[in-house]
């Protein structure tokens, strides 16, 4: 018991953390808000294993990766491989050149689905391609770089590079992966329709219960000696390296972890949200999700959750109210955070509402409220000297 | 044809003779027919969305649409609104990203309950709120030229499929011009590509002519060096053209800075309307032609009343494209087949807009009709571009079917 507090709960305040955004997940969500809110919930979880990810890659191991967006997109293009082969049975294309194949293979002269589809006519090579591929990938990318000790920024520019190229490569390969458009139209799953109502229940909650998954495996790794090392290798790579470590071999298999976890998002993205395109693999959708681990807080697992709903949240309710402005709204909710509160909301928790907490206990909020504002003050003020 | 202009028109009679004698009896059951799907529509409101791009890359193009859509809603609410309602305008931003489209669809269709959508702009993002449509039963009007190969319960095309653009542009380039052999060159997705398949076969299984060259370019690509030499090298007669969006500054500024101009060779493109003439800038594209449904310069009284109308809602300084004209006919066609079927019922109004011949006699392009399959039928016309960034109209076609899955051109 004491065991799994302490390594996936992460110790008594760990598990209050936890604890509270399950309710949230679970049962606020659910209860309060309607289907259509709930199923963007459900997409912007999906976004939450990609910030997951990247605390366990970045906010630890001290990589930083532009190009998530790569992982998320295999991931979510294997499901959708699968998802389409289902929808293009040739019944339902009979009024293609070639029926049985998928339509934009038609609409670009393609007589004969291509051998790399064959297989991801099976729903158990099509769980285990969702995984593997982006994971193989993931480490032949590390161990190319991280072996000649590629680092820092280098590394974050080829990975913006390789999101880039991938991109490229599946708007080229139009009657490969449907181009520009990406691959539409996704209908059923092993029978089962995923556009029902009662399917977009059970995939929120089914989602949910993986993005918990990644979480607790994400602490159990933080909480053993590996997640150790990986700090230290952060901060002092040189150290952990004299000390007889190969740095190397640990930053791949983070990389390939955190590959593995964005690409189980991407499966759910398009189970949830019935489409995938090349607008997810790129580099805009990469950087953004690295802006959602920052404002969650890049070094608090549940932090990124929450970054990753508030900045979408935002996104959408601004874009609903102020359909001409929202993009500065978002821009300035970013230069705040960064400017402010450069640990993210995680940050705000650990400063300021612990304190919070703490004081209403005893009944003391004066205080702490004073400090908080005292705090805002130096800080504001600081920023408008400089 | 002229008997299904005759058999519309006798129905119409009929209807309106009906209407007459069982006005005073279903008066109130009509009413209550006006809306039995749960549709944002009051006593004196409908509701209905706007879905374009505001921002992102695809914000250039899609203004134009939105503006007019915009222009003939406030015309029809000047007018009386539809069925004695208002018209009430929601606007979502696209965001020039397709899941963007199919989730806005979604929360305009399944939140709002809006009665129509006028919307969307590239065939991706059409692509991606298709399913959406289709699963809530919304009413999507699309104003753009596009690929054909679609033909959905829950769309109705304004803009013109492949064939009815490409078919009679061809005809006239190979009969004016004696042309023999074209190179084609596209931007690299399904519009173009499909656009070209069916150019290929026409030229040579109908016009017995020749392709000497068939190349794409990325989406965004700004590097022409290659295609101009080749077609320097082969001298086609005519080079046929898709390149879209932003590289057709690139395309043009490079062709000419090649010698390339319309005295020496004709060149036919499917993708330039006076908004991308405004990049372009008409110098580049003096004495090279565009086909398709609308120029801003069609000389006719409709036309002109809607071009003073548009720039005095949208300012002197705007300009007229194709997609906009399509898109200021959605709302209309939505209205002409919302008072037809006495409903906002999206079923009812998709049946009319099937089997009624919905028609416009003053729309700016000149008279349309709608065609059982979704698509309208409509005049393609070629026009040779000036110097000041508008086009004269060369050639007219008749009406044209809508064809958008032509047999022996797949």
């Amino acid at each position: 018991m004491n065991f799994v507090m302490e390594r996936f709960l992460g110790g008594k305040n760990g598990a209050i953390g936890i604890a509270i955004l399950a309710a949230l997940i679970f049962l606020v969500l659910p209860l309060v808000l309607d289907l259509f809110r709930l199923n963007l919930v459900g997409k912007y979880l999906t976004y939450a294993f990609v910030a997951v990810s990247l605390v366990l890659l970045w906010g630890y191991g001290g990589v930083l990766s532009l190009g998530q967006g790569v992982f998320f997109g295999l991931g979510g293009y294997c499901m959708a491989m699968f998802l389409k082969l289902e929808a293009s049975d040739p019944e339902s294309t009979k009024i293609q050149s070639t029926p049985g194949i998928p339509d934009f293979m038609d609409w670009n002269q393609l007589t004969a689905l291509p051998w790399f589809w064959e297989p991801f006519h099976s729903f158990s090579f099509t769980v285990l391609a969702v995984l593997l591929v982006p994971m193989i990938f993931a480490i032949i990318i590390g161990y190319s770089m991280f072996k000649r000790r590629v680092g820092g920024v280098y590394f974050a520019i080829i990975t913006q590079a390789i999101a880039l190229i991938l991109t490229v490569l599946i708007v080229g390969q139009q009657g490969y992966t449907g181009g520009i458009n990406g691959i539409t139209d996704l209908r059923t799953l092993n029978g089962w329709d995923i556009r029902e109502d009662s399917a977009k229940y059970i995939l929120y909650f089914v989602n949910a219960v993986l993005l918990f998954g990644v979480i607790f495996l994400g602490r159990y790794i933080l909480t053993s000696k590996f997640g150790r090392l990986l700090l230290a290798m952060r901060d002092k790579e040189d150290r952990v390296r004299f000390s007889g470590y190969d740095v190397s071999n640990f930053k791949i298999f983070i990389f390939a972890v955190s590959a593995m976890i964005s690409a189980i998002g991407g499966a759910m993205f398009t189970l949830q949200v019935g489409f995938m395109s090349p607008s997810f693999v790129g580099i805009v959708p990469s950087i953004e999700m690295v802006i959602f681990a920052a404002v969650g807080g890049r070094m608090s697992l549940i932090g990124v959750v929450y970054g990753t709903l508030l900045v979408n949240f935002g996104k959408t309710i601004f874009s609903e109210t102020f359909p001409e402005l929202w993009l500065f709204l978002m821009g300035g909710l970013f230069i705040a955070v960064v400017l402010y509160f450069p640990n993210g909301l995680a940050g705000i928790w650990e400063k300021h509402g612990k304190k919070l907490v703490n004081c209403i206990k005893r009944m003391q909020c004066y205080s702490a409220t004073k400090s908080l504002i005292a705090s805002m003050r130096t800080k504001f003020g600081a920023a408008k000297q400089s | 044809m002229k008997s299904k202009f005759v058999h519309s028109n006798w129905r119409k009679l009929m209807g309106a003779a009906l209407g007459v004698s069982l006005g005073a009896n279903i008066g109130i059951a009509s009413a209550a027919g006006v809306n039995e799907t749960g549709l944002a529509v009051t006593d004196d409101t409908v509701k209905v969305g706007i879905l374009h791009s505001l921002t992102g890359t695809m914000a250039i193009s899609e203004t134009g649409a939105q503006e007019a859509e915009k222009l003939a809603i406030k015309q029809i609410n000047d007018m009386g609104g539809i069925l004695g309602r208002k018209i009430e305008i929601i606007q979502e931003d696209g965001a020039s990203d397709w899941p963007t489209f199919a989730e806005k669809s979604r929360k305009l269709l399944v939140k709002d309950k809006v009665a129509a959508v006028f919307g969307c702009w590239t065939s991706a993002s059409r692509k991606a709120a298709l399913p959406v449509f289709e699963k809530e039963n919304g009413l999507l009007y699309y104003p753009t030229f596009y690929e054909g190969l679609e033909q959905s319960k829950n769309v109705i095309y304004t803009g013109q499929e492949a064939t009815q653009q490409i078919l009679a542009g061809l005809d006239w380039v190979a009969k004016e011009k004696g042309a023999k052999t074209f190179y084609l060159i596209g931007s690299d997705y399904i519009w173009p590509r499909t656009s070209m398949k069916i150019a290929r076969k026409h030229i040579e299984n109908v016009l017995g002519g020749k392709v000497v060259g068939e190349e794409y370019k990325p989406l965004g690509n700004t590097q022409f060096g290659s295609v101009i030499n080749k077609i320097r090298l082969k001298k086609p007669d005519v080079i046929y053209a898709a390149v879209v969006g932003g590289s057709n500054v690139a395309w043009f500024k490079q062709l000419k800075a090649a010698g390339i101009t319309g005295k020496k060779q004709t060149l036919l493109t499917l993708s330039v309307t006076e908004d991308e003439v405004l990049g372009i800038g008409g110098e580049n594209l003096e004495g090279f032609y565009s086909v398709m449904k609308y120029f801003q310069s069609l000389d006719n009284p409709n036309n002109k009343a809607f071009v003073k109308a548009f720039k005095e809602m949208h300012g002197e300084d705007s300009v007229i494209g194709d997609v906009t004209q399509a898109a200021y006919l959605g709302p209309w066609l939505w209205k002409a087949a919302v008072e037809q079927a006495g409903s906002f019922d999206v079923d009812k109004v998709v049946k009319v807009s099937e089997t009624a011949g919905i028609e416009l006699k003053d729309a700016p392009e000149g008279y349309v009709k709608l065609h059982p399959n979704h698509h309208l039928w409509s005049k393609t016309r070629v026009a040779k571009w000036n110097k000041d960034g508008q086009a004269t109209v060369v050639f007219e076609s008749d009406l044209i079917e809508p064809n958008p899955f032509p047999e022996g051109y797949q």
